[in-house]
């Protein structure tokens, strides 16, 4: 099972690694989506630094969206997602697999270009730590839900704008406490408690959501 | 009494006993909402600190809590289908579905015009004002995914798990909302103390509420009627009521 578990893994991180353009064009929206802030709102750095815990986690729950409406397109439309599906191996594992690949290939990503987005924002050192932290605890909770919407919006029209429409949603309580906690940084009182309950939520993302990834899965292919 | 139950499961006889239902609940729905309307309007006394303006509570507090248990007896109804594979309840989650979101839309209407007299503000981030927009967000969110779905089967289904998981996932919503930020008065209907209202007020209220919920069932029953004959359409009996009409 682990095996298993561990080839879906690495098929996604090879191929990502073979499609490097997909993948810069998640990274780079979400740079130039953070980037558009401060054009919009002004250059104060004050206001900018108010701001950022809660644009930056925006931004990361847009750039999840837009690489998730292809988390399992193109093995649909090449048949090897039925192939996996009629394998011996759980359906749950596959849709785990895909979304910690998901996390691995963009999520990790984000994690690693927010602190310079963050000093852009002329945020504390402090508080790109816990954003750092912040969106390291998060973004498996943006992959694991947002895995829920790829395998019911599967090969439906329109399904990237629908995507956004039925888990942007469900992301509340991550982006809450995700710029909560930088935000909690920011005014002295310590980001544990933010912290904490976005651990807690993810956990239960964990639990759940590759159960209903499976079955929607299931439900979209047959 | 479990026969009746299964049998009210297939959706032809459930057509039937829809039909029959239908002008009960759309009647009482009608009366409570004249008597509750008076109550409102004429017998309510104007409030202490509120002044005219608290009205629209008879109003804004049914649509609010029938936007919420709407959506709890589409996760049940979603959850009995996905359990037990039955047809009609997922054709029951869908008749639900556009009454819901019309509630949850005229609760935050009402709690607007409320909110300018009272806060000063059309609008404030406040936690029940928030869980109550993405509660909104969800049933367009549902309503949108079975559009896009041809195959009913599909849509069902899928509907269905998106039901369900907003049902889990809304609790935890109105929590964060609400360590978030909160500015609106609290529940003034409590089950463990007196209700600090009017009993008056509060009898004008539980009419509406009544009425509000006949209402949603008339509604949805009228709306399940459509999709029974829309799904069953290549059958002999909805072909014979078709004819017997035409």
């Amino acid at each position: 099972m682990l095996r298993f578990l561990i080839a879906v893994i690495r098929r996604d991180l090879r191929l990502a690694a073979r499609r490097k353009g997909d993948w810069m064009t998640s990274q780079f929206f979400f740079v130039m989506v953070v980037s558009m802030f401060p054009l919009g709102i002004g250059p104060d750095p004050v206001m900018l630094s108010k701001v950022a815990g809660g644009v930056l986690w925006v931004a990361a729950l847009l750039a999840s969206l837009l690489s998730l409406s292809r988390l399992f397109a193109d093995d649909h439309h090449d048949g090897s997602l039925e192939q996996m599906l009629l394998s011996p191996n759980p359906t749950v594992l596959l849709a785990l697999g895909k979304a910690l690949a998901h996390w691995l290939i963009y999520g990790i990503p984000l994690l690693l270009i927010a602190p310079v987005l963050g000093v852009q924002f002329s945020l504390p050192a402090d508080a790109i730590g816990v954003l750092m932290l912040s969106l390291l605890i998060g973004t498996p909770v943006l992959s694991l839900l947002g895995s829920v919407g790829a395998a019911l919006t599967l090969g439906l029209r329109g399904g990237g704008v629908l995507l956004t429409l039925l888990i942007l949603p469900l992301y509340v309580p991550a982006l809450i406490f995700g710029a909560g906690a930088v935000d909690a940084t920011l005014s002295g009182l310590g980001a544990e408690a933010n912290l904490s309950l976005l651990a807690a939520f993810m956990v239960m993302t964990l639990l759940v959501s590759p159960w209903v990834a499976a079955a929607a899965l299931k439900v979209s292919i047959e | 009494m479990s026969i009746a139950i299964f049998k009210y499961a297939a959706p032809m006889n459930f057509y039937g006993l829809a039909g029959r239902l239908i002008p009960w609940f759309a009647w009482s729905s009608g009366i409570l909402t004249a008597i509750g309307l008076y109550l409102a309007f004429f017998v309510a006394p104007t409030d202490f600190q509120q002044g005219e303006a608290y009205r629209v509570i008879f109003l804004h507090v049914p649509a609010a809590w029938m936007s919420m248990f709407i959506y709890m007896v589409m996760a049940f109804w979603s959850a009995v289908g996905l359990a037990w594979n039955t047809r009609l309840s997922f054709m029951m989650s869908r008749a639900l579905a556009p009454t819901g979101a019309v509630f949850a839309f005229l609760s935050l209407w009402t709690g607007a015009l409320w909110g300018k007299p009272m806060w000063g503000a059309w609008w404030v981030w406040d936690a029940r004002l928030t869980s109550s927009l993405i509660l909104f967000f969800l049933y367009v969110g549902i309503m949108s995914l079975w559009s896009a779905i041809d195959d009913p089967r599909r849509g069902d289904k899928a509907g269905a798990l998106l039901t369900l998981i907003g049902a889990i996932n809304v609790p935890i919503i109105y929590f964060s909302v609400k360590w978030w930020n909160t500015l609106h008065q609290g529940s003034t209907i409590n089950m463990t103390k007196a209700p600090s209202m009017a009993a008056i007020m509060l009898a004008g209220m539980l009419v509406m509420v009544f009425a509000a919920w006949f209402y949603a069932i008339a509604a949805s029953l009228v709306r399940v009627r459509g999709i029974i004959l829309e799904r069953e359409r290549q059958t002999e009996w909805v072909a014979e009521i078709l004819e017997g009409k035409a």
